[in-house]
């Protein structure tokens, strides 16, 4: 057998062949499975699983790079966004010592995750889309009228802001979550990821704390759930929130996705999931007189890339190929 | 050298750029194919997935996609188990039942028994012990500081030890679970974190603000300014947890890696 030629065939028809087999350090690993020990017999066989790995965790013509500058799509889309924001003085006016530090700090946050991920990808990253890029009244670059912009008072409403905020980290969280399994092949680049992941949780919770609170209050965290999931939601996902925070916009953040092309076991459902790994978490023991909601509430849930870009282009300017 | 994530600059085109291109891995398989065809490829030191021992009086979670199960059984054994303790507490029984504390409370103690029990029913062979102890002797359960003060450390241990591990999972699935599981215990790290203080749902201690990750795990660790959360390694987080595990119920997560 000569798995020099095989590779070099592939090649012809795969020019990232050599990517996807380089680009795993832990190839053998995928190979213990298999036995400690391996034959000169046993090899066709070893090598067949190479490939099934290789290919089966990454979608032919989604790299690495791919997935990253798809996560330094959806930063730049939220740094541009805290920036207009946080440098609007009447819409800050709106909010409490605390709140607008918070929002400040997330500013900060999002614009240092587009840095960071630059410098992960160097001269593959993409362009900087620049601030024109992006139309957060959702009229898609149109003069925003009552009619065509439903976050028309975005900027100028506080309210609107972090309700647009809201949905801008949920649907950053669902994304991250869903791009982890493309990562495998790379624990550094992985590890980044899952670190960015948790982070915009931490936002996605810290907004809804506002909102419950409302953008006035120094002590939002103290205020109850009280009223719609909509207007005032929990610092995590309860079912689907009731379609969140502007449902005619919203609702698509916390349904199911598309599991076209999902890696292997992998499914992208609506965030009122209760079904995790085959188990059924309704029926787990030691859960009796539970609320239904908190079987949904402990997990989040994943999206599919292709879904996510139709949800973050609301906020693109037609004409734009930003996140098509 | 991939394994390093840098900031890619100048450096690059004379120093690792050579490793990456093409003919340098052609030679690489070569080298693979004329060892297997010659002898024998003998894989004798890469680690295998292994069940769970008692070794030393600490609890092994084993290694693999197994490990890492136990290793997150392990720890919501523990959060659950605090949860349920708090609500016995006298802290607890004084909130008001319409306050903000008490709904959060309480939806932390549902989410962390379903995590467990989520675990138990998913780790069909090989599962650790379900019945870790606990000791919560350090933890004051009529004090509000003491008990959101080990909240607070539960939830962020629980983000950073996901984080850390979610490269020693192999499988596409397991790897999602853990991830829908980790941005829930970040949600609530950060709730728990604006009762302690307002504000702080993110801070240095957590995030690397102003300074890199100091963890000994170097994969995926953040510079200065680059606001990614503080990952840790199993060995850190044990260190960590065996704090708040009974004599006999503390574990050994050494086998992840």
């Amino acid at each position: 057998m000569n798995i020099f030629q095989i590779i070099s065939e592939i090649e012809k028809v795969d020019p990232e062949v050599y990517d996807r087999l380089d680009s795993r350090r832990s190839i053998f690993k995928h190979m213990t499975g298999l036995g400690q020990k391996l034959s000169a017999a046993a090899l066709p066989l070893a090598v067949g699983a190479i490939f099934n790995k290789a290919y089966a965790q990454t979608p032919v013509g989604a790299t690495v790079n791919d997935v990253l500058n798809f996560a330094l799509s959806l930063e730049y889309l939220e740094s541009y966004f805290y920036q207009r924001g946080q440098a609007t003085a009447a819409l800050q006016a709106g909010f409490s010592a605390t709140n607008k530090a918070a929002l400040d700090l997330i500013r900060t946050d999002e614009a240092n995750h587009v840095t960071f991920l630059r410098s992960v990808l160097g001269t593959a990253a993409i362009a900087d889309p620049g601030a024109a890029t992006f139309d957060f009244t959702g009229a898609k670059g149109a003069t925003p009228t009552a009619a065509n912009a439903p976050f028309l008072d975005v900027f100028t409403n506080p309210l609107t802001y972090l309700a647009v905020a809201q949905s801008l980290e949920d649907t950053g969280v669902r994304a991250y979550k869903g791009g982890a399994p493309l990562l495998m092949s790379n624990k550094t680049v992985l590890t980044a990821a899952l670190n960015i992941h948790s982070v915009e949780a931490r936002h996605a919770s810290r907004l809804r704390t506002m909102r419950r609170g409302g953008p006035l209050n120094n002590t939002a965290s103290q205020s109850p759930q009280s009223g719609t999931l909509n207007a005032s939601p929990k610092s995590w996902i309860s079912g689907t929130d009731n379609g969140g925070a502007s449902p005619a916009q919203t609702a698509g953040i916390y349904g199911a996705g598309n599991n076209t092309g999902a890696p292997t076991g992998v499914t992208f459902d609506a965030e009122s999931n209760t079904t995790q790994g085959g188990a059924a978490l309704t029926g787990l023991p030691n859960t009796t007189g539970f609320p239904a909601a908190a079987f949904s509430e402990a997990f989040d849930e994943a999206l599919d890339v292709t879904t996510v870009k139709a949800i973050a282009r609301t906020f693109v300017v037609n004409g734009s190929t930003f996140l098509a | 050298m991939s394994d390093n994530l840098q900031p890619r600059g100048a450096d690059d085109a004379t120093f690792a750029q050579p490793l990456y291109t093409p003919i340098k891995r052609r030679s690489f398989f070569m080298y693979a194919g004329a060892t297997a065809g010659a002898t024998a490829l003998v894989l004798a030191g890469c680690s295998k997935d292994s069940d769970p021992v008692t070794t030393s009086n600490l609890i092994n979670v084993g290694s693999g996609d197994t490990g890492v199960l136990n290793y997150a059984y392990a720890l919501e054994q523990l959060e659950a188990g605090f949860y349920t303790a708090l609500r016995d507490g006298a802290y607890y029984k004084g909130l008001a039942t319409t306050s903000a504390e008490r709904q959060i409370l309480d939806d932390l103690y549902y989410h962390e028994v379903i995590h467990r029990e989520f675990f138990k029913a998913a780790i069909t062979s090989g599962r650790i012990s379900d019945s870790l102890k606990p000791d919560f002797s350090k933890i004051d359960f009529s004090s509000r500081t003491s008990v959101l003060g080990a909240a607070k450390a539960f939830e962020d241990l629980g983000v950073a030890a996901y984080n850390g591990a979610g490269q020693y999972i192999t499988s596409p699935l397991y790897l999602t679970l853990a991830g829908k599981i980790v941005s829930v215990e970040a949600r609530h790290a950060a709730i728990i974190r604006d009762l302690v203080q307002e504000g702080s749902f993110i801070d240095n201690s957590v995030v690397t603000l102003t300074t890199a990750n100091a963890s000994a795990s170097a994969s995926g660790a953040g510079p200065a300014s680059s606001s990614v959360e503080r990952s840790m390694t199993p060995n850190e987080v044990t260190a960590a947890a065996n704090a708040y595990l009974a004599d006999g119920s503390k574990i050994d997560a050494s086998g992840l890696k």
